[in-house]
């Protein structure tokens, strides 16, 4: 015999050793939380939150996006094979422009430059050699597995 | 009776809603919407494992740069008078080994950008979960759901501060000493819980244990276009990207010419003695030549014994010693060893009548910047390889590395070794 009001309040709480762990969690977030919005409290809390949903609901579902059109496209021209060929480069690109924008773009030329006496040119220049490294060596390895494949054909396909 | 049918169709009616929601493919709510293969508690569990040891040694530099700055010692060293207890831990910064912050603070900066990718891949791969209905299962689900707002929003705010800060871009809203400080514990006060929870789980995953199941496992899974191996050869592969464009920037030579996109990676500023790098321009921390020259320039030594004022010529005939020491930054890139030449600190401090170990406040020709002064702990002062430096690697120093005198400290942060020194004061802090 099931006495629902015994078991109800357990199923509503959950684990108690869960609830003092994260009573303890946030009882320090807050303690450093307080010292961490004490300036401009609004901004602060605009960028903690900001930065998790920009990434989950900007950054993720535009590179999934990206990612879906090119397996799409290239599912649609029967070369799902290729497609490491394509991500694997665009991938690693995006990512060194995700990291290093600031210099990239040349948003921080000035600042840089005064700061470090260092040139700020060539950020984007070394950048967009990268990708043309990363996508022409992928694009080599391409065409030698293609070839590889080509000559391993059997005759009797021709 | 009519009102209760009513009731009753209401309450079905918002199950059914609910089931047809839980159906509906085109929701990121229902577990339908998400249809990469890849996904399952152990892939996920890969990547946790990596961040518990990651981040953990993120966690413990940071607290030890934290420390190097000796923030208890005097008000001018601490970005964060109001820490409270956040500052249990802290101790008296050593001199040796004399490459520690070097290593300590690359080691931070480094391992923190070899991360990201990491760290990506990681919240890409519990994404689903973001949307996961109904909200809560208990109190302390809801609970442990916020908690990971902190996480999430934690992780992403200490890497984007750090990130953004290498680059000198401050558009964070506020000093970065602060923000990137309490924001840690913010984060870690959510990372420590989550491990905690997370842990067991992940692994029993990670040792096959457990079938691959759960609400990760996608219920219609699409065509593979990757295997697990293949994904976890291109994060990888992305983290050694990250790495091997980085590391460079904490040795001089040709090592920093492989940090083709990080921040002080590549060529040096200029050629010759005074060709390493530079923390602060003179011209951005707005120096005047004219206040540097020999008729204008005095060093203002304060001790017991009173006020010593001494011209660089001066200087340079009192007993001089030498030191081979980097300087290292915050930002994560250092020098290798310069060669120092100077009056040791611990001698001026004798000038003054200081014969014991002693702190001294240093106080440069610099208007502006948090860190225009700076304070020595008597450790730091007693060390022989801490030196008023006059010359860099056999030459006068040059205005950018802090003509006509500046302090060098084995193993302390690159900003508190003071520039275009004019004012020392000896004595108990």
């Amino acid at each position: 015999m099931r006495r629902p009001t015994l078991v109800r309040p357990h199923l509503v709480l959950g684990s108690p050793l869960q609830l003092l762990l994260l009573a303890a969690s946030f009882a320090l977030a807050g303690y450093a939380g307080v010292r961490l919005l004490a300036g401009d409290w609004f901004q602060v809390a605009l960028w903690f939150v900001g930065a998790a949903l920009v990434h989950d609901l900007v950054l993720l579902p535009l590179y999934a996006a990206a990612d879906r059109a090119v397996t799409g496209a290239l599912g649609a021209v029967r070369r799902r094979e290729w497609i490491p060929y394509v991500r694997v480069p665009a991938a690693l690109s995006g990512l060194l422009l995700l990291v290093w924008f600031p210099l990239i773009s040349g948003r921080v030329d000035e600042r840089y430059r005064l700061v470090s006496g260092l040139s700020a040119d060539g950020f984007l220049a070394r950048w967009l050699l990268i990708t043309a490294v990363l996508f022409g060596g992928s694009a080599l390895l391409l065409v030698l597995r293609l070839r590889r494949a080509t000559k391993q054909r059997p005759p009797a396909a021709h | 009776m009519s009102a209760f049918r009513h009731e009753l169709r209401g309450v079905f009616g918002r199950a059914a809603a609910y089931r047809r929601t839980m159906r509906d493919q085109r929701l990121p709510s229902s577990p339908g919407f998400w249809r990469s293969p890849l996904r399952g508690p152990r892939f996920t569990a890969v990547f946790g494992v990596v961040l518990l040891v990651g981040i953990t040694l993120l966690f413990v530099t940071g607290l030890l740069s934290y420390a190097a700055y000796n923030p208890d010692l005097s008000p001018v060293n601490d970005q964060t008078p109001d820490k409270g207890l956040l500052g249990f831990y802290l101790f008296s910064w050593p001199t040796d080994p004399h490459w520690l912050y070097r290593l300590t603070q690359g080691v931070h900066v480094t391992l923190g950008l070899t991360l990201i990718p990491v760290l990506l891949a990681k919240l890409w791969s519990v994404v689903p979960r973001l949307f996961a209905l109904p909200p809560a299962r208990s109190v302390a689900h809801a609970l442990e759901r916020i908690s990971l707002i902190l996480l999430v929003g934690g992780a992403l705010f200490q890497f984007t501060t750090g990130v953004l800060n290498v680059q000198v871009d401050y558009v964070f809203p506020g000093s970065f000493y602060t923000l990137h400080f309490y924001g840690a514990w913010v984060f870690f006060a959510a990372f420590v819980v989550h491990a905690a929870l997370k842990f067991p789980t992940a692994v029993r995953n990670l040792r096959g244990l457990r079938a691959e199941e759960g609400d990760l496992v996608p219920p219609r899974p699409a065509e593979p276009t990757v295997s697990r191996r293949g994904a976890f050869g291109l994060v990888s592969g992305a983290s050694l990207l990250m790495f091997v464009t980085t590391a460079g920037r904490s040795f001089d030579g040709p090592l920093r010419e492989t940090a083709v996109l990080a921040p002080r990676g590549g060529p040096q500023p200029g050629s010759g003695p005074g060709g390493f790098q530079i923390n602060k321009t003179a011209a951005y921390a707005g120096i005047d030549r004219r206040e540097t020259s020999d008729e204008a320039w005095r060093l203002v030594v304060t001790g017991r014994f009173g006020v010593v004022r001494l011209s660089r010529d001066e200087l340079l005939g009192l007993p001089l010693h030498s030191a081979a020491l980097p300087i290292a930054c915050v930002e994560g890139w250092s020098t290798s060893d310069q060669w120092w030449r100077g009056v040791r600190l611990r001698d001026l401090a004798a000038l003054v009548g200081h014969d014991e170990p002693t702190d001294v406040l240093v106080e440069s020709l610099q208007r502006h910047g948090a860190f225009r002064h700076a304070a020595m702990r008597a450790n730091q002062v007693a060390d022989p390889r801490s030196l008023l430096a006059l010359d860099v690697n056999g030459e006068p120093l040059t205005l950018d590395h802090g003509y006509p005198a500046r302090i060098i400290v084995p193993a302390a942060p690159g900003v508190l070794n003071t520039k275009w020194v004019t004012r020392m004061t000896f004595g108990d802090l």
